[in-house]
C-alpha cells in the first residue's frame, strides 16, 4: 500500500468526522503541520477535540479553526498566545482543559504505548490533581494521570522516506514523536520525501509502522513568533580565544 | 537601594555549579545565562527539547525550527542534544536536572509556590511550570519583593500552586531566604541587597522568617 499521498486533502480524505479527537504536534508555531491543519478546515468537520500542546496564534496553526469555530475542546499546557481563543473561552464556547506540559507529554507517550495511566508527582496539592486518585509510593505523593489516544494525529517532520519513517529537525521535533505514536491513524506532512532505504536506519526517530500516511510539503512557511538576535561582535575582539 | 533586574540574576547565578545542568525560566531567570562565571560549564535545558542552548543568532541567522520554550529564536552548541517532550520531561520529572531558576507571583514560608493562574482572568496555562518544581533537584525563585505594595512572601500562598513545598530558595530585589521545604526550620532571611535592613523587609513581607545574615551560606556546594 503507498503511503505517499498528493497533498494534505487527499491524505486526509475519508477521516476527519464531526465530534473527533485530533493530536496536532509543535510547541507554539515551531514543527506545526501547518498545511494539514488547512486541510482539517477546508473538511469543514466540526466539534473538534484537539490535543496539542498550544493553539496557535491569530490566523496561524489551530488559530485557523478557532476562526471558523471548528474546535470545541482543547486539551494544552498554555494557550497564551491567542486572542481569540481567550474570547471564545471567556464566552463558554470553547471547552479548555489544562495539563502540566510534562503530563501531557507522558499521556500521548503512555497512550501509544498501550499504558492506560500512570503516577507522576507533577501536580500533587494543586488544582490539577482535583478529583484524581493521589497514592503514596516510598513516602512521596503521585497522582494518576491517564493515557490519551486520538482519532487521528497530524504532525510535521523533516524528511520521511516511502515507509513513513520519519526524521524531525531541532526542536521542532517536541511532542510529534509521540502524537506520531499515539492515533488509529497518524497522517505527517514531511518537507523532504526520499525512497526507502535513504535515510540511516540508525537515525529514524519515528519508525514507519506509526505513521499511515505522508504528504509532501516542499518549502513550507514557517513562522517564528520572537525573533531574538544579538549584535555581531567586531572583528577585531571577535577571532581569537574560542578555539579549544 | 534594592537590587535590580541584573543584580539579581547575578546573585542567581551563585546557585550555577561547574557540571550542572539548568532550568532558567522567563524573564529575570533567563538573564542568569549573562552571568555564568567563566570556565564554569553549565548546560543550559530548554524543555520544549534541548539541551546545551547557545546565545540568540546573529540577524539573518535566525532558525525557525530552533527556539527556546519562550518561543525565542536561539542557537545550538558542540554540546546540543535535541528530543521529544516526553524525553524532555523525563529529564526534569526523573531528577536529572540539577537546578531550576523561576519567577513567582507568590511564595509562602513552607516553599508552596504559585505562578500561574490568576483566578477571574484570562489564564494562559501552566506549560512546564508544574513538572519543573516537582522534578527538579534544586528550585530558586527570582522575583520582586511586593507586587506594587503587596507582600509576594505569604504564610500560606492565596492564588492558585504550581507546586507544595518546592521552593528552596528566594532572590528578590531586597534580600535572600532559605526556605526548608521539608518542614523543620521554615523560612530564613540570609542576604539583604545593598542598602536594605532587616526591618524594612519585615515591613514587606507577611510570611514568618527567622535571620541569620551571614552566618549561613545558601550556595556551600
Amino acid at each position: 500500500m503507498d503511503k505517499v499521498f498528493s497533498d494534505a486533502r487527499s491524505a486526509l480524505a475519508g477521516l476527519v468526522k464531526d465530534g473527533m479527537t485530533i493530536m496536532a504536534g509543535g510547541f507554539g508555531l515551531c514543527g506545526i503541520p501547518e498545511t494539514l491543519i488547512e486541510a482539517i478546515r477546508d473538511s469543514g468537520a466540526k466539534d473538534l477535540t484537539f490535543i496539542s500542546n498550544n493553539a496557535g496564534v491569530d490566523g496561524v496553526g489551530l488559530g485557523r479553526l478557532l476562526e471558523t469555530r471548528q474546535i470545541r475542546k482543547m486539551i494544552s499546557s498554555y494557550v497564551g498566545e491567542n486572542k481569540l481563543f481567550a474570547q471564545q473561552y471567556l464566552s463558554g464556547e470553547l471547552e479548555l482543559e489544562f495539563n502540566p506540559q510534562g503530563t501531557l507529554a507522558e499521556r500521548i507517550r503512555a497512550g501509544g504505548a498501550g499504558i492506560p495511566a500512570f503516577f507522576t508527582k507533577t501536580g500533587v496539592g494543586t488544582l490539577i490533581a482535583e478529583g484524581k486518585e493521589v497514592r503514596e509510593f516510598d513516602g512521596e505523593k503521585y497522582v494518576m494521570e491517564r493515557g490519551l489516544f486520538a482519532d487521528i494525529s497530524v504532525v510535521h517532520a523533516y524528511k520521511g522516506d516511502t515507509e513513513g519513517n520519519l526524521v524531525y529537525r531541532k526542536t521542532a521535533r517536541n511532542f510529534n514523536p509521540m502524537m506520531a505514536t499515539a492515533a488509529k491513524i497518524t497522517i505527517a506532512e514531511i518537507e523532504h520525501l526520499v525512497p526507502a532505504g535513504d535515510i540511516d536506519p540508525d537515525q529514524i526517530h519515528t519508525p514507519g509502522i506509526f505513521v499511515k500516511r505522508l504528504v509532501h510539503v516542499a518549502n513550507p512557511i514557517k513562522r517564528i513568533e520572537q525573533r531574538t538576535t544579538r549584535k555581531r561582535e567586531t572583528v577585531a575582539s571577535a577571532g581569537a580565544g574560542e578555539e579549544i | 537601594m534594592a537590587w535590580t533586574r541584573e543584580q539579581m540574576a547575578a546573585r542567581a547565578a551563585k546557585e550555577l555549579r561547574d557540571g550542572f545542568y539548568v532550568n532558567l525560566g522567563i524573564g529575570i531567570p533567563t538573564l542568569v545565562s549573562n552571568f555564568i562565571p567563566a570556565g564554569m560549564r553549565v548546560q543550559l535545558q530548554s524543555e520544549n527539547g534541548m539541551l546545551g542552548m547557545g546565545p540568540f543568532p546573529f540577524e539573518g541567522e535566525e532558525d525557525p525550527d530552533l527556539i527556546n520554550a519562550g518561543k525565542q529564536t536561539i542557537t545550538e552548541l558542540p554540546t546540543t542534544s535535541y528530543f521529544s517532550s516526553a524525553d524532555s520531561f523525563g529529564m526534569i520529572r526523573g531528577g536529572h536536572i540539577d537546578l531550576s531558576i523561576l519567577g513567582a507571583m507568590q511564595v509562602a514560608q513552607n516553599g508552596d509556590l504559585a505562578n500561574w493562574m490568576i483566578p477571574g482572568k484570562m489564564v494562559k496555562g501552566m506549560g512546564g511550570a508544574m513538572d519543573l518544581v516537582a522534578g527538579v533537584k534544586r528550585v530558586v525563585v527570582v522575583m520582586e519583593h511586593t507586587a506594587k505594595d503587596d507582600p509576594k512572601l505569604l504564610k500560606a500562598c492565596n492564588l492558585p500552586l504550581t507546586g507544595q513545598g518546592v521552593v528552596d530558595l528566594v532572590i528578590t530585589d531586597l534580600g535572600v531566604f532559605t526556605i526548608d521545604k521539608k518542614g523543620g526550620t521554615g523560612m530564613t532571611l540570609i542576604e539583604l541587597a545593598d542598602g536594605v535592613t532587616a526591618e524594612e523587609i519585615k515591613a514587606k513581607t507577611d510570611a514568618d522568617f527567622k535571620v541569620a545574615l551571614g552566618s549561613k551560606q545558601s550556595n556551600a556546594a
